[in-house]
């Protein structure tokens, strides 16, 4: 069913029974021309544009749990282009354009809303390096402002702009950037890939990848052996324990980053605003509940729940840049495990093991890049080339030196 | 969390840095390759189950530890002394 304005309506005459389930639940075929590993944001994407754009329907998505369970289910949110490395710059650049088209593309309302994200200053040199990130988000083709401290204080009143450790110098604020509602995301691009044939396979743990003399036959799971022409692996969180079935290491530790939910409130925080000095960043959901988040817990982590110090830490950076949110009661908190890579970036190849391709290492970015990795992933999946917007997220980066590390931090994944 | 400190005895884990797998421990000598030192700077086995980490009791005797720890759980199971780890080789 076609979702608009006329099927709204009809469905409310006719006592709301025309609704139905929005994706199948298939039982699996013993072959698959391309099986997907992962049935979070990027695998259900990945599916999607490979029937969309590429014609291949003979697909399976593999999921240990339920559909969007994993990390698309457990972010802030928040979607952006404000990178500065060419390799990033292109490719979430492309995810934004991909984004501002996204629910007339899957026909589903993923109540994207492009409210703004402002970054905040606290020195000249940190508006000097903001003006710099500016221009390198318009060359790019994107939108950008820099903001005064007159500006910021007039357009976000609420902040703490006598905060003597942290004085609030101005912002970088892009106005295309903004939020989405994550489940949807992962629901419309489900229900735009079983539209097309491909087959959600939910409940289905992959326990082994068959590889035969370096090229891979299928995957062994909970619920038997699936053949498969093509496996990609879109498990972000698990992607060193899934790689390692097809005995690859991966250059990527895995951590655990939290974030937090208000009570609802009226309407207060119009956009995404952060503030770098204590890695906090705050947006308001639809439902009036404020989302914020913070830093990783730091050590390597599985669990998918944080440890009190980051929470306080977090509590007091929110404390520090908007005193206001005290009066808040924080009703939710929640963890999700990054694929934290050693640059800071991801990584879309294709592995050293034949028909194998890897989609991982999206740490904290994944969410906002669901679109552009779903796209370019089918792509390479589909034509063994990669597309021009990620034509640099490769594997071989790490032992050629050609390392994409936005903070300029290193090997230290747990810093970027 | 508490890291048992194998000088200062059990501690919060805000008073300790964490600097990651303690494959750093195992610097490839200077003739080892490319190869060699691509997988040491880089690789990581990432198991989700017990990990072998370095951490750096920064705010006690400031002492480089070598923990086995579960990450799914965060339950230590043993904590040594950087150096004794290195010298005896486990």
């Amino acid at each position: 069913m076609k979702y608009s304005a006329w099927s709204v309506f009809w469905n409310g005459l006719t006592g709301n029974r025309g609704w139905k389930p929005v994706w199948r639940n298939p039982e699996p075929k013993p072959h698959y021309d391309v099986i997907v590993i992962g049935g979070g944001g990027h695998g259900l994407a990945t599916a999607y544009y490979l029937a969309k754009d590429h014609g291949i329907t003979n697909v399976a998505v593999l999921e240990r749990g339920y559909l969007g369970g994993g990390n698309v289910g457990r972010n802030t949110t928040i979607v952006r282009a404000n990178y500065g490395l060419e390799g990033n710059s292109q490719f979430y650049s492309h995810s934004l354009k991909l984004w501002e088209n996204l629910e007339q593309d899957f026909n589903y309302n993923a109540m994207m809303s492009q409210r703004s994200v402002c970054n905040l200053a606290h020195s000249d040199g940190q508006m000097d390096a903001f003006a710099r990130r500016g221009n390198m988000m318009r060359m790019q083709g994107d939108d950008s402002e820099l903001l005064t401290r007159e500006q910021i204080r007039a357009e976000y009143p609420y902040l703490d702009h006598r905060n003597g450790r942290f004085p609030i110098y101005g912002g970088l604020r892009q106005k295309r950037a903004g939020t989405a509602r994550h489940d949807a995301v992962a629901w419309g691009y489900a229900r735009g890939a079983d539209m097309r044939g491909v087959d959600l396979i939910q409940n289905c743990e992959v326990t082994g990848i068959r590889v035969e003399q370096g090229v891979v036959k299928g995957v062994e799971t909970s619920r038997g052996y699936f053949s498969a022409g093509k496996v990609g692996m879109c498990a972000a969180g698990r992607s060193s324990q899934v790689a390692a079935m097809a005995g690859l290491t991966l250059p990527i530790e895995s951590h655990v980053l939290q974030a937090f939910v208000t009570e609802g409130l009226k309407p207060i925080l119009p956009g995404v605003v952060t503030f770098g000095m204590g890695h906090f960043y705050i947006s308001q959901s639809d439902k009036g509940g404020l989302v914020f988040g913070g830093d990783l817990d730091m050590y390597n982590s599985y669990a998918q729940r944080g440890n009190l110090p980051m929470m306080e830490h977090v509590a007091e950076a929110g404390m520090a840049m908007m005193p206001m949110i005290g009066k808040a009661k924080m009703l939710r908190s929640w963890g999700g495990i990054m694929d934290m890579s050693m640059d800071g970036s991801a990584i879309i190849d294709i592995s050293p093991v034949g028909n194998f391709f890897i989609n991982c290492g999206w740490c904290y970015g994944g969410f906002k890049a669901v679109p552009a990795s779903g796209h370019v992933f089918a792509h390479l999946m589909a034509t063994g080339n990669h597309h021009p917007a990620a034509d640099k997220l490769v594997l071989k980066r790490f032992e050629q030196g050609r390392m994409i590390d936005e903070e300029s931090s290193g090997a230290t994944p747990n810093l970027h | 969390m508490r890291i048992e400190c194998p000088i200062c005895g059990p501690r919060d884990s805000r008073e300790f840095h964490y600097r990651g797998s303690a494959k750093l421990l195992d610097r490839p000598t200077a003739d080892a390759g490319e190869e060699a030192f691509s997988d040491y700077v880089y690789q990581r086995e990432n198991p989700a189950g017990r990990n072998r980490e370095l951490w750096f009791h920064e705010l006690g005797c400031r002492a480089w530890l070598v923990a086995e720890r579960d990450v799914t759980t965060h339950a230590f199971f043993s904590v040594q002394l950087a150096k004794t780890a290195k010298r005896s080789g486990s």
